[in-house]
């Protein structure tokens, strides 16, 4: 097994496939602007509950926008309540500010009422007039055929809407492309993530977060999916050869609950300075999507395939949200789990009550130690949230 | 034989020596804006086997080489407790600037714990803000509290609101042994609602600075769990812990 120890052994030895990713921390946006330039139409949106494949079928670019850094919330809080979470806050401190790029150059954005928090701060959004925010009408009890019949027309509303506004059409052809596309997207990105069922595992968690933070953002999707690809085919043929982050006694932690990605990772982060892996994150960007694929055999409408795939997503908003829980506790099992830590930034209530049957799953039905942490952006509590998570990691060795 | 245990906490640093049967040195100081340098000065001059550190400062002190091995707070109350009452399953900790309540297994193992979060609202700060509201120390407001004959409940449990709270109870010539009271019962009321969460064992030991103060000591016992085991100094039960961890290394020929 190889470890790095040192910070020179570790650039050695740190996969050439993952150092690839440094560079769209750089490019992200300059790509963008010229796709932007050549007159591609940009979609931006905030959660994964957009179709993306509808903004890929009309030709445009899907792209993320940002929503992870401490710096612009207070600027948000001239408008919005300081007991907001501070996903919402800087999503839109950020936009209101100019200071990110994807929304800066986006077309339209798009929204779902997915918590009550974001859905009133699309308003507000809206409101100062920056862009065309469109915002479309989930329904949160996913189990129901009423459910599915108003996200079908929601779908469809959305189709029609981009047809008018843009002068294009949406054939079912380009959107059943656009369904392979988004499939191929998720498969890859499994394939990566299962890398880490592997004992010892092979990616770090700071790794993955940085991975999907920065895909998020990356206009050519079919390069997106290369380079995941990439690393999966590097790190297994080095996995093969003895290749491992930590050892077999490495404590695996499943980290779920709220999104995180570059500005937000701090638990991430502290996990590992204290000497344990996030192995696998049940999150919006993590494993939460990407077993959700359409079977591209199916005859039927590719609007009724896509409005049942997204509304599979195990996303805290829906009631009851029983997937989730049957997918944490597959993944427990898949990727060796020794803990499971829950995330929960500040005021997201429905990931913070939900943590009440998180918790009850991991502790009672899966008899492993759980740690529920609530905090925000800042970090004024990283000595607080180090101690609990050192005290957490000091349970497993019981 | 010879291990340490040294506790950097927000507000003081205690060191325990050990030397395998019993505890041979116990100092407490405050920690003030130089941890490491008070560290120093209390280890100076001694070589310990082994030397664990725990508290706040924990990584801070053992990057500076001053310990052997770090352990959280967590961690370090439950071994102490475990050491001074043996029956110990559940640990209440309320020190400087956090309040902890641990669940122990039979052999003095972490099941679980509950903190408070960032806010120093029921921990050891907070009675000094209100102590000195009422213009008394940290060690006369507990006695103080017990002679109110009824208590005047404090609605905020937020150290700035309550201290204005206290400030314009006094100003309305509300009696400042009824307030104590109130500030106390505020305290130990939010304090259950925590323990309830991680669960109460009628082995209960209460520690850390705040076990010296009389009345929440009554509180407690009245609110939480009749019988309260006090060790005879609360402010050095993580310290001791941290030794004997630094000593069940050595048993464990773990020098890491």
């Amino acid at each position: 097994m190889i470890n790095p120890s040192t910070l020179e052994e570790y650039t050695q030895l740190r996969p050439t496939s993952l150092e690839a990713f440094e560079m769209l921390r750089r490019d992200n946006a300059s790509i963008l602007l010229r796709e932007k330039e050549k007159g591609k139409r940009i979609i931006g949106a905030y959660c994964t509950y957009f179709p993306r494949e509808l903004a890929q079928a009309m030709g445009a670019i899907y792209v993320g926008l940002c929503g992870t850094i401490d710096a612009p919330i207070a600027a948000a809080e001239k408008d919005l309540p300081r007991n907001l979470c501070p996903l919402i806050k800087s999503s839109y401190g950020l936009a209101i500010t100019d200071r990110c790029p994807y929304f800066v150059m986006a077309d339209m954005i798009i929204g779902e009422t997915t918590c009550d928090g974001k859905k009133k701060m699309f308003e507000l959004l809206s409101e100062k007039g920056l862009k065309n925010i469109y915002v479309m009408h989930l329904p949160q009890v996913p189990d129901e055929p009423s459910s599915l019949a108003l996200w079908i027309s929601e779908l469809r509303r959305l189709r029609t809407y981009l047809e008018s506004t843009f002068g294009v059409t949406i054939t079912d052809e380009s959107l059943r492309e656009a369904i392979h596309l988004t499939n191929e997207e998720a498969r890859a990105r499994q394939a990566m993530f299962d890398l880490n069922k592997r004992k010892p595992a092979v990616l770090s968690g700071m790794d993955m977060v940085n991975i999907t933070f920065l895909t998020g953002f990356q206009a050519d999707r079919q390069e997106s999916i290369r380079m995941v690809d990439a690393v999966t085919a590097e790190l297994t043929e080095k996995a093969n050869n003895g290749y491992a982050v930590g050892t077999l006694l490495t404590k695996r932690i499943l980290l779920t609950g709220t999104p995180v990605g570059i500005g937000n990772e701090k638990v991430v982060k502290l996990v590992e300075e204290a000497g344990a892996l996030i192995v696998a994150k049940e999150t919006c960007g993590g494993y939460k999507t990407v077993g959700l694929r359409i079977d591209e055999n199916d005859p039927r409408d590719p609007i009724v395939l896509l409005a049942e795939k997204y509304l599979k997503i195990p996303c805290s908003v829906m009631s009851p949200n029983g997937d989730r829980l049957g997918l944490l506790e597959r993944m427990v099992k898949d990727f060796q789990v020794d803990g499971v830590i829950d995330l929960t930034w500040q005021a997201c209530h429905t990931y913070n009550v939900e943590s009440y049957a998180v918790a009850k799953l991991v502790e009672e039905k899966l008899r492993l130690p759980f740690l529920h942490l609530e905090t925000d952006y800042s970090q004024s509590d990283t000595e607080t949230l180090r101690v609990r998570i050192e005290a957490f990691l000091e349970t497993i060795n019981n | 034989m010879l291990v340490s245990g040294l506790d950097v906490g927000s507000r003081t640093i205690a060191l325990v020596e050990w030397d395998g049967v019993q505890v041979v040195r116990e100092e407490v100081v405050f920690t003030g804006t130089s941890p490491l340098e008070n560290s120093q000065k209390l280890t100076r001059g001694r070589h310990y086997d082994r030397m664990i550190a725990t508290g706040y400062g924990r990584h801070f002190i053992t990057e500076h080489s001053l310990a052997d091995g770090v352990i959280t707070e967590i961690k370090a109350y439950a071994l102490g407790a475990k050491q001074l009452f043996p029956d110990a399953h559940t640990v209440l900790d309320i020190g400087g600037q956090d309040s902890k309540v641990i669940l122990m297994s039979g052999n003095g193992n972490v099941i679980k714990f509950e903190m408070n979060d960032r806010c120093a609202a029921g921990t050891g700060r907070f009675l000094e803000n209100m102590a000195s509201a009422l213009g008394l120390s940290v060690a006369e407001l507990g006695v103080h509290a017990l002679r109110a004959e009824k208590s005047i409940p404090l609605s905020s449990m937020c150290t700035v609101f309550a201290e204005s709270e206290v400030v314009s109870l006094i100003g309305q010539g509300a009696d400042s042994h009824c307030v104590a009271l109130g500030i106390h019962e505020a305290i130990v009321n939010r304090i259950n609602a925590v323990v309830q969460r991680v669960g109460i064992n009628p082995s209960f030991v209460f520690a850390g600075g705040v076990a010296y103060n009389p009345c929440m000591r009554k509180l407690l016992a009245e609110k939480l769990c009749p019988e309260i085991n006090v060790p005879s100094d609360p402010q050095t039960v993580g310290a001791l812990g941290a030794a004997i961890q630094a000593q069940n290394d050595l048993q464990k020929g773990q020098a890491s």
